[in-house]
C-alpha cells in the first residue's frame, strides 16, 4: 500500500524529461504551427462524428426492420464498418489517394499498397495524416452502411460481407480518386463538397444493384398490392436518425478540410448552420408533404425526409445562404415521400428508403450545386454523377451476380418467414418476446 | 382429503349455489371505466387478456410508408368473469351500460354455466370460490 503513494510522483519525474523535450523543441521552433494542429483537431473531430453515423445506421435499421431480423442487422452494421476500416487500410486509402503513384493517370490508383500514417508529422501537408486516414475511412464505411439497410431481412450475412469487402476495398476508392483523390472528374470541373454522389449515391448505387438482383422480401408485393412491413422499434429509428444528423456535422464540415485561418474557421462554421437547416426543412417538407397526401403524419417518411435533406445538401454545404440551404434540404424531404412509394410500384424492395434518401436526394444535391457554386455546371454536375453512377452501378451488378451464381446470397424460404436472426444466427434481438 | 379429491379417488363435494361465467368483448379504452363500475357493484375478480378480431366493425384501412395495407383484425379487450347467479344479469347490465358508445364495434357478452370452480388456496368451489 504504501508504494503506491508514491506511484504518481514516479509518474511525474518520469513525464519531466519529456516535458523538458517539448520545451526544448519550442526553443528551437518558437513558431508552433498553429493550422497543422486545428487542421489535424478538424480531421479527428469530424472523423468521430461521422464514425458516429455508423451507430446511427445501425439504429435505424434496427428499428425499420421487423423483430426477428434485428441482430442480423446490427450484426451486419458492426461488421461492416469493421471490415471498412481494414480494407481502407489494406487498399482503400493509397487507392483513393494516389499522390503521384497513379497507375493509370487521373483514373486508377496503386492496389496493392497500405497505408503508411507513422514518421514524423509531414508540416508541408498542413494537417497529420493519420487524422487525414482516419476522417476519409469514416466515409469509405458510410458508403458500407447505406447498403445494408436497402438489403436487409433476406441477405445471408457472409455474401453481404464480402461484397462489403469489395465495396470499401476497391469500388468505393476508385470512385472517390476520380474527384477527391485529383482523378479526371475534378480535373473536368465536377464538384461534390462532401460526397452527395461520392458516399451517398455511389452507396444507393451499390444498394440498388443487390435490391435488383436479391429480390423483394417475400410477400412484399403481392397480387399487384404492396404489403407494408412495419419496422420493429420507431424509438430507435428516430433515434438512430438523430445521431446522423449529428454525425452529419463531422460529415460535411470537416469536408472543408481546414480549419487553420479566420477564413477556414467561418466556413466550417457556415457548413454546420447550412446542413442543420437542410435537414430540418427535408423533415418539415416530409411531415406537411405526409399529412396532406395520407391525412396522416408517417414518422418514417419524416426521419427519411430529414436524411435527403442532410444528402441533399452534402455536395455543396458552403454556399448556399441559408434559405438556399432550407429549400435544398425540402426538396430532398419532397423527392423521399415521392421516390419511396414509386420505388415500390417498380417492386425494387428498399427497407429502409435508402436508395430514395442517398441515391435519389443525392442526385438532387449533386445537381443543385451551381445554385450557388459558382464555377460549376449543371451539365458537368450531371455527367461526373452519371460516370460515378455507371461505374458502381455496374461493378456492384456483376459482383452481386457472381456471388448469387456462388455462394448465393438469399436464406431459404423457411429461413427467411423464421427471420434471420433465428436461422443466420440462433440468437434474437429481442428473445423474452413472443414471435408476431 | 383434498388431494385425494382432486386425483379423482373420491367424489367432488360440491357446495354452494351455481355460479356463471361472462365474457365480454370490449372497446380498450373502457377497460377501465368497465373495471370501476364492476368492482362497485361486488365484483371481486376478473381476467383481461388483449384480443384482436372482427365482428360487424370489420378492419380499416392504413397507410405505412405510402402503401395502404387492410387491418383485418381490430385490437379488443376481453373480459372473463365468473360470479354467482345471482349477480349474473346485474355484471351483464352494468358491462352494457358502461362499455357503450353507441357506434359498431362496442363489442359483445356471453354469459355461460360453470360446472365447478374451485379456489385453489382452499379448495373451496363454486360460489365460495368466486
Amino acid at each position: 500500500m504504501k508504494s503506491l503513494k508514491f506511484l504518481p510522483i514516479a509518474a511525474a519525474l518520469a513525464v519531466v524529461p519529456v516535458m523538458g523535450l517539448a520545451q526544448d523543441t519550442a526553443e528551437a521552433a518558437p513558431a508552433v504551427d498553429n493550422a497543422f494542429i486545428f487542421n489535424t483537431l478538424l480531421f479527428l473531430i469530424g472523423g468521430f462524428l461521422v464514425f458516429w453515423m455508423a451507430a446511427g445506421f445501425a439504429m435505424l435499421e434496427a428499428g425499420l426492420v421487423r423483430s426477428k431480423n434485428v441482430t442480423t442487422q446490427l450484426t451486419k452494421n458492426i461488421a461492416l464498418f469493421s471490415i471498412a476500416a481494414i480494407m481502407y487500410w489494406l487498399v482503400g486509402y493509397n487507392l483513393m489517394y494516389p499522390g503521384d503513384g497513379w497507375w493509370m493517370q487521373g483514373m486508377l490508383g496503386p492496389i496493392f499498397a497500405t497505408a503508411d500514417i507513422g514518421g514524423d508529422p509531414a508540416l508541408e501537408t498542413g494537417y497529420a495524416t493519420g487524422s487525414d486516414f482516419f476522417f476519409q475511412l469514416m466515409f469509405c464505411a458510410t458508403t458500407a452502411s447505406i447498403v445494408s439497410g436497402t438489403l436487409a431481412e433476406r441477405i445471408k450475412l457472409w455474401p453481404f460481407l464480402i461484397f462489403t469487402v469489395i465495396l470499401t476495398g476497391f469500388i468505393y476508392p476508385i470512385e472517390a480518386s476520380w474527384q477527391w483523390g485529383g482523378g479526371f472528374l475534378s480535373e473536368m470541373g465536377f464538384s461534390d463538397f462532401a460526397g452527395s454522389t461520392l458516399v451517398h449515391a455511389a452507396g444507393g448505387f451499390a444498394a440498388l444493384a443487390g435490391a435488383l438482383i436479391l429480390g423483394p422480401r417475400l410477400g412484399k408485393y403481392k397480387d399487384g398490392r404492396v404489403n407494408p412491413m412495419p419496422g420493429s422499434n420507431l424509438a430507435l429509428a428516430t433515434l438512430g436518425t438523430f445521431i446522423l444528423w449529428l454525425g452529419w456535422f463531422g460529415f460535411n464540415g470537416a469536408s472543408q478540410l481546414a480549419l487553420g485561418t479566420e477564413a477556414d474557421a467561418n466556413a466550417v462554421a457556415i457548413i454546420f448552420a447550412n446542413t442543420n437547416m437542410a435537414a430540418a426543412a427535408g423533415a418539415v417538407a416530409a411531415l406537411i408533404l405526409t399529412q396532406i397526401m395520407y391525412k396522416k403524419v408517417d414518422l418514417t417518411m419524416v426521419l427519411n425526409g430529414a436524411l435527403a435533406g442532410l444528402v441533399s445538401i452534402t455536395a455543396g454545404p458552403l454556399d448556399p445562404t441559408l434559405f438556399g440551404a432550407l429549400w435544398i434540404g425540402a426538396v430532398g424531404g419532397v423527392i423521399v415521400v415521392l421516390a419511396v412509394p414509386f420505388l415500390d410500384k417498380l417492386k425494387i424492395d428498399d427497407v429502409v428508403g435508402a436508395i430514395p434518401v442517398h441515391l435519389i436526394a443525392g442526385f438532387w444535391g449533386t445537381l443543385a450545386v451551381p445554385f450557388y457554386t459558382e464555377g460549376t455546371s449543371f451539365v458537368t454536375q450531371i455527367i461526373g454523377f452519371a460516370i460515378i453512377g455507371a461505374f458502381v452501378f455496374v461493378v456492384s451488378l456483376v459482383v452481386w451476380v457472381i456471388l448469387k451464381a456462388t455462394v448465393g446470397i438469399r436464406v431459404s424460404e423457411e429461413a427467411e418467414v423464421n427471420g434471420l436472426d433465428v436461422s443466420e444466427l440462433g440468437m434474437e434481438a429481442y428473445p423474452e418476446f413472443t414471435k408476431g | 382429503m383434498l388431494q385425494l379429491q382432486h386425483a379423482g379417488l373420491i367424489p367432488l363435494q360440491t357446495k354452494g349455489t351455481k355460479v356463471k361465467l361472462i365474457i365480454a368483448t370490449i372497446k380498450p379504452f373502457k377497460l377501465e371505466e368497465v373495471r370501476e363500475a364492476l368492482t362497485d357493484i361486488g365484483v371481486r375478480g376478473m381476467m383481461v387478456t388483449e384480443i384482436k378480431g372482427f365482428g360487424s366493425q370489420s378492419g380499416h384501412t392504413e397507410i405505412y410508408r405510402g402503401a395502404e395495407y387492410a387491418v383485418n383484425f381490430v385490437p379488443k379487450v376481453k373480459l372473463e368473469i365468473v360470479v354467482n347467479d345471482a349477480m349474473a344479469d346485474q355484471v351483464v347490465d352494468t358491462i352494457t351500460a358502461t362499455a357503450k358508445t353507441g357506434k359498431i364495434g362496442d363489442g359483445k357478452i356471453f354469459v355461460l354455466d360453470v360446472a365447478q370452480a374451485v379456489r385453489v388456496r382452499t379448495g373451496e368451489t363454486n360460489e365460495d370460490a368466486v
